[in-house]
């Protein structure tokens, strides 16, 4: 098992621009079943062995496509991810960086009504080794197992992803939620869908300086989640009011401070690692217990 | 991207909120003409991106403008939170009745717009909520609908009793949310909304904070744009692709990634270190952009060693080491540098770097010890 995505997931890949094409590629030859691409003014064409279409709805129409990861640029981004629900994919990806926060705003309220999710924008995408990877994360580094992992991070996730694996913990799912002040799910949707498969045992949570998630998180975890999990919170060094990369890495108010975060967890009873090397003793503790 | 008061009090008038009309000047001089055309007495204002510059006496009030001038001269030219003040507001003095708070921001947790106001206002809001969160009352407005009158009202309700000054204050709020969502900001802020001894209400001070993904339709907002030098320092590796916040300790970090940046700077801390800087090289590392990130480290003077962390992704290490080599060959570097390079083709970069007498570990922890340490030995050694 896995979350969200496995080997039969319908992918369609939305913007085939140079990121786009080059990332297609990848998830194929990775083993995700994607089925489609749209580019508006390509419909009809081929590419890599999977249809183009002009538009979401003829995709799915034609091909039953599921889940959609977009690579289209921020501009049009927020217009594409309505697009793609508004035909019926049950799960969006944005990878895109940069999309206004009012118009994402605006694109979650109507994500609400139509009973679609999204992860990200601003994410490297979500991956069940073995399975399917709906992103650009390097799938090399991931191996099968029985650690979920939820990220706020991109490259920090494949750091922490890669000391697990190369200690010899594997992951069921590992999600990159995304780096911006407004994203779709959020750790407690995540840990939802990783309390109740069977294969995940435990969860890393990789959190950030910014916004009160990780409190959330705490709260959740304390009341819902019985499988063990492990923090790990970066920005402990940054100054207040600067953005720290992520558009929504930044210390607004007390709460929002890497220290704020780790007392919460804590006081919940999560272990939280003050390095990437402590994260993989954690996790081994939290296995054996 | 944060504007200053009297840009923001500017696009306040433009939206139909009542702001005082000062002007800005650069020099004391000017600061004595403007309180002298304005008549006095006037309110003396350091424009800096920080709070807290009443406390730091970067406001002060000239009844003559002969005072104006001390004031504008003692004030231009201070260090408040380490913005040095290079720009004035001299706005005319108005009498107070009493003061309040009322703020657009984005909920993250509600992912909407929210309003707040308080009867606590011309104090550090922060502080408000956190030892009186019941004096501060939340509207979350929806981004489609907006926020009503009718809304506006409700929150007005909480901060007056008079309908007349109800009304006044509930058109401010609307008008804000107008400005607020107008101008695709993040923070627009009154604090203190005065109720002046005449009866009107009136924004004695503004803040914005303006959406940096959504400047590309607000074309005209980039010449607002006032960067202190930190920020020029900022905006310029912006330019190269680079995303960079200078801070003021010794190891100069280059990282791939915001979250692994976080990450290194965190590690050094963990160690007994200070990191220099914030820097992201990001996804895709073309060796010229290595080559800038160079540039911006050993321009920093504080930096005694300097510690490259690379986890190889999307981002190839031989990629970061053709880079690094070519950086070394146009800079003159004299500072220690450890490199630690894992993942997508690392024997490859680590078998360039090599080449140049360079070796790369493999372990960020150990990395980040040893670049503590080189730069400890070189401060002992100078």
């Amino acid at each position: 098992m896995s979350i969200l995505i496995d080997e039969k997931t319908r992918v369609m890949v939305q913007g085939l621009g140079r990121d786009g094409s080059f990332h297609s590629r990848q998830m194929k030859e990775y083993g995700t079943n994607v089925v489609a691409g749209v580019h508006p003014g390509r419909g009809g064409s081929m590419f890599e062995g999977m249809r183009v279409f002009n538009t979401a709805e003829e995709a799915v129409g034609e091909t039953g496509a599921q889940c959609s990861v977009l690579f289209v640029p921020a501009p049009f981004a927020s217009d594409a991810i309505l697009e793609s629900a508004n035909a019926g994919v049950g799960l969006v990806v944005a990878v895109t960086e940069g999309i206004p926060v009012l118009d994402m705003s605006r694109v979650v309220l109507e994500l609400d009504e139509l009973d679609t999710r999204l992860v990200g924008p601003n994410c490297p995408g979500l991956i069940s080794p073995g399975k399917s990877k709906v992103g650009i994360m390097p799938g090399n580094i991931f191996s099968e197992g029985p650690v979920g992992v939820i990220s706020r991070s991109g490259t920090l996730t494949y750091e922490v992803v890669n000391q697990l694996s190369l200690a010899g913990y594997g992951q069921s799912t590992a999600i990159g939620m995304g780096g911006d002040p407004i994203v779709g799910m959020k750790y407690n949707d995540y840990l939802v869908h990783f309390e109740r498969d069977p294969e995940t045992e435990l969860v890393v949570i990789v959190g950030e300086i910014g916004g009160t998630d990780e409190q959330d998180a705490a709260v959740f975890i304390g009341q819902h989640v019985t499988k063990p999990v492990v923090g790990y919170i970066v920005g402990r060094s940054a100054p207040p009011g600067k953005r720290m990369g992520h558009a929504g890495a930044i210390i607004s108010g007390a709460d929002s401070t890497a220290e704020a975060k780790v007392k919460v967890l804590r006081e919940h009873g999560i272990p939280v690692a003050d390095t990437v090397e402590q994260i993989v003793d954690l996790v081994a503790a939290g296995l054996g217990g | 991207m944060k504007l200053e008061e009297f840009q923001a009090k500017k696009l306040f008038r433009e939206h139909g909120i009542p702001a005082p009309d000062g002007v800005m000047v650069t020099n004391a001089t000017d600061g004595k003409t403007a309180a002298r055309t304005l008549g006095c007495p006037v309110v003396v204002k350091a424009q800096v991106k920080t709070g807290g510059r009443g406390k730091a006496g970067g406001v002060r009030l000239a009844r003559t403008p002969d005072e104006a001038l001390i004031a504008a001269d003692s004030i231009l030219g201070m260090d408040i939170k380490g913005f040095r003040v290079e720009r004035l507001l001299i706005d005319p003095a108005v009498p107070i009745a009493a003061e309040y708070y009322v703020g657009m921001t984005i909920d993250r947790k509600k992912k909407v717009p929210v309003m707040m106001v308080s009867a606590s206002g011309g104090m550090d809001i922060e502080r408000v909520a956190a030892e009186t969160p019941e004096l501060i009352f939340f509207h979350p407005v929806h981004p489609e609908r907006g926020l009503r009158l009718f809304e506006a009202k409700q929150l007005a309700f909480r901060l007056f009793s008079d309908s007349k000054d109800v009304m006044a204050a509930a058109s401010i709020m609307v008008k804000l949310w107008n400005c607020f969502n107008d101008l695709d900001a993040t923070l627009a802020e009154i604090n203190p909304l005065a109720r002046l001894e005449d009866g009107s209400i009136t924004a004695l001070d503004a803040k914005i904070v303006l959406d940096d993904n959504a400047l590309y339709r607000h074309p005209g907002m980039e010449e607002l744009r006032l960067p202190t030098p930190s920020e020029m320092k900022e905006q310029g590796a912006k330019s190269h692709g680079l995303s960079y916040v200078q801070l003021e300790g010794e190891i100069g970090c280059m990282v791939n990634g915001a979250g692994l940046a976080m990450a290194t700077m965190d590690v050094v801390k963990h160690l007994g270190g200070t990191p220099a800087n914030f820097l992201d090289i990001g996804g895709s590392s073309s060796p010229e952009k290595v080559v800038h990130a160079m540039e911006l480290l050993v321009s920093d003077r504080n930096v005694k060693a300097i510690f490259i962390n690379v986890f190889g992704g999307i981002t190839r290490c031989d990629d970061v080491a053709n880079g690094l080599v070519q950086a070394l060959s146009e800079i003159d570097l004299e500072v220690p540098m450890v490199v630690r390079l894992t993942g997508t083709n690392e024997e490859e970069g680590i078998r360039i770097l090599a080449g140049q007498g360079i070796t790369a570990l493999k372990d960020m922890t150990r990395g980040a010890a040893e670049a503590i340490r080189l730069a400890r030995e070189g401060s002992v050694g100078r």
